[in-house]
């Protein structure tokens, strides 16, 4: 009767797809996320994600150095990150529940907007480029807006910074997608930049509770009227 | 086709819902009893409630309205209907050009009007309760449902249910990210909407909690058999539905008498290993307070929506 359905993609290209989704899904989670230890654990996950699509496109395309962009995102967003973040909340003694400025079922209508939004931004550019991973942009890009988003809502310091670190995350799959990485000397920067931007950020976040007895950035804004 | 032969397939899975409705609600019953370590009821411990039922004599309240008595012949026969469209033995039923996939969603929403509607007719306070609470699930729980099948509908490019059977069961090996969020979604709102437990705890009995219990606390006799019964098939209908979307291996094309033979165990093992992870999900996880529940459909919804966006994107050649 009816013919088969078929898919015309290759193999590898399908798993991109499959992980870019798990990706823009992770996003979602880390948006509706309560709680400060789940949001870590989400992250590692979106950093085991991104460590795999690397390395699929990697052998996908025979590009080498992006074996070792995956290598880099293995070691500083599976194990190293985490485990700062780990210890920053454990040293800080936060692991409440997450206060939200808008509430979460909201949150997640409005990052469905910025996900069609997102989406139809990249359609135009993706139909330029010739990479294996060109339709992913658009969940790249929607995986940055999402974290800015989760940036927008969160009250607290830490989940403000995971926020931050997610849109890394996007970034960096918006450049594998789109151009198969950058050059290794500016993923090597970027790479630094993260680690060093955490270990200040966890300076800060002492110097925050210390002034205001607690991480709510809120606190901050009564500054000008002092 | 032959006329006569799609006419006595069609009896014939009417037949098969009626009676295996509550074997599936009965062997879903066993398996929580097991996984909680609890010595599990006969596996046609629903047959002989519904028989006892049957015979006991209706009690309706004074005030009843005629409404509320035809009511459960009206949710029964929605039921009904709704597992005679599912393709379960074939995928070209005689009865399923009635109705596509939106008319489905419609045919649940009348009779769960009907039951919010009885629920409401005697005037006692747990009644309106009940029904409020099952509005305010199925106002949420249906659009997630819709998006679910118009992912589907997308892939295949029609919403006729058989039509996207046939579709989704012969493509090739291919992976789909979209089908999994759809997957995903719709067993949320399957649970949403046959009273399970993260949502509702369908052998509840305490009146804050519940929510299907709570609307038909007033019926009796053949009534409260009729919509116990209609409940099984809804069950049985959402558990079809989602076999036949997200695992269509096994279901036969044709109407020969042949393919029965490979439909019918195909759907018993399918059926059976499904109702076991319905109780596992039930069996570990905790029944969600009432406010919570818009939380709960509000995934299912970002879930399907996220299905239909992500095909659009990664899954439409360009």
């Amino acid at each position: 009767m009816s013919t088969g359905l078929h898919l015309d993609l290759p193999f590898y290209a399908q798993v991109i797809n499959l992980l870019a989704a798990m990706l823009l899904l992770l996003s979602f989670a880390m948006l509706a996320q309560r709680r400060i230890l789940s949001l870590i654990n989400l992250f590692m996950a979106q950093g085991v994600v991104l460590f795999a699509s690397t390395a699929v496109v990697a052998a996908a395309t025979n590009q080498h150095h992006l074996y070792w962009s995956a290598l880099i995102t293995l070691v500083l967003k599976v194990f190293l990150l985490p485990w700062i973040l780990h210890r920053l909340i454990r040293r800080l003694n936060v692991k409440w529940d997450i206060e939200t400025l808008i509430n979460i079922p909201t949150t997640m209508m409005i990052g469905l907007v910025l996900v069609i939004f997102s989406f139809n931004l990249a359609l135009p550019i993706s139909a330029l480029a010739g990479t294996i991973t060109r339709s992913t942009l658009g969940i790249a890009m929607a995986a940055v807006m999402l974290a800015f988003l989760m940036m927008i809502t969160r009250s607290k310091a830490v989940p403000q910074v995971i926020g931050f670190l997610a849109m890394e995350n996007g970034l960096f799959f918006a450049a594998t997608s789109a151009t198969y990485g950058m050059p290794m000397v500016v993923e090597l920067g970027i790479a630094l930049d993260v680690l060093v931007g955490m270990v200040i950020l966890g300076v800060f976040f002492f110097q925050i509770r210390e002034q205001f007895d607690s991480l709510d950035i809120r606190h901050m804004e009564k500054l000008k009227d002092d | 086709m032959n006329t006569a032969f799609s006419v006595i397939l069609q009896f014939l899975e009417l037949v098969t819902a009626l009676l295996a409705a509550p074997l599936l609600t009965g062997w879903v019953n066993q398996c929580r009893a097991w996984l909680g370590n609890r010595t599990a009821p006969p596996l046609f411990q629903f047959y002989r409630q519904l028989a006892k039922l049957f015979e006991k004599e209706v009690v309706l309240a004074a005030n009843a309205s005629s409404l509320f008595r035809a009511a459960p012949y009206f949710i029964f026969a929605c039921m009904a209907l709704a597992s005679m469209i599912v393709p379960t033995l074939s995928t070209e039923p005689p009865f399923g050009p009635a109705a596509d996939a939106i008319a489905l969603v419609g045919i649940f929403a009348l009779a769960r009007v009907f039951s919010a509607l009885a629920g409401m007719d005697i005037g006692t306070s747990f009644g309106t309760l009940g029904a409020r609470r099952e509005m305010l699930i199925g106002f949420l729980a249906e659009p997630a449902l819709l998006m679910v099948f118009f992912t589907a509908s997308l892939i295949s490019q029609s919403t006729s249910l058989s039509t996207i059977v046939q579709a989704l069961g012969q493509r090739e090996f291919a992976i789909y990210p979209s089908l999994a969020f759809a997957g995903v979604a719709f067993t949320m709102v399957s649970l949403a909407e046959n009273a399970r437990i993260p949502v509702d705890n369908p052998t509840t009995h305490l009146e804050l909690t519940m929510i299907h219990e709570a609307m038909i606390l007033e019926y009796s006799g053949r009534h409260l058999a009729l919509i116990e019964w209609a409940a099984t098939l809804k069950l049985y209908a959402y558990s079809c539905l989602g076999l036949a979307l997200f695992f269509p291996w096994g279901i036969p094309e044709g109407t020969g008498f042949a393919n029965l033979l490979v439909a019918l165990p195909a759907l018993v093992f399918k059926l059976a290993v499904g109702g076991f992870l319905l109780a596992l999900i039930e069996t570990v996880s905790a029944k969600l307070r009432i406010f919570r529940a818009p939380e709960f459909l509000g995934t299912a919804f970002m879930l399907a929506v996220l299905a239909m966006l992500v095909h659009l994107l990664l899954e439409t050649a360009k």
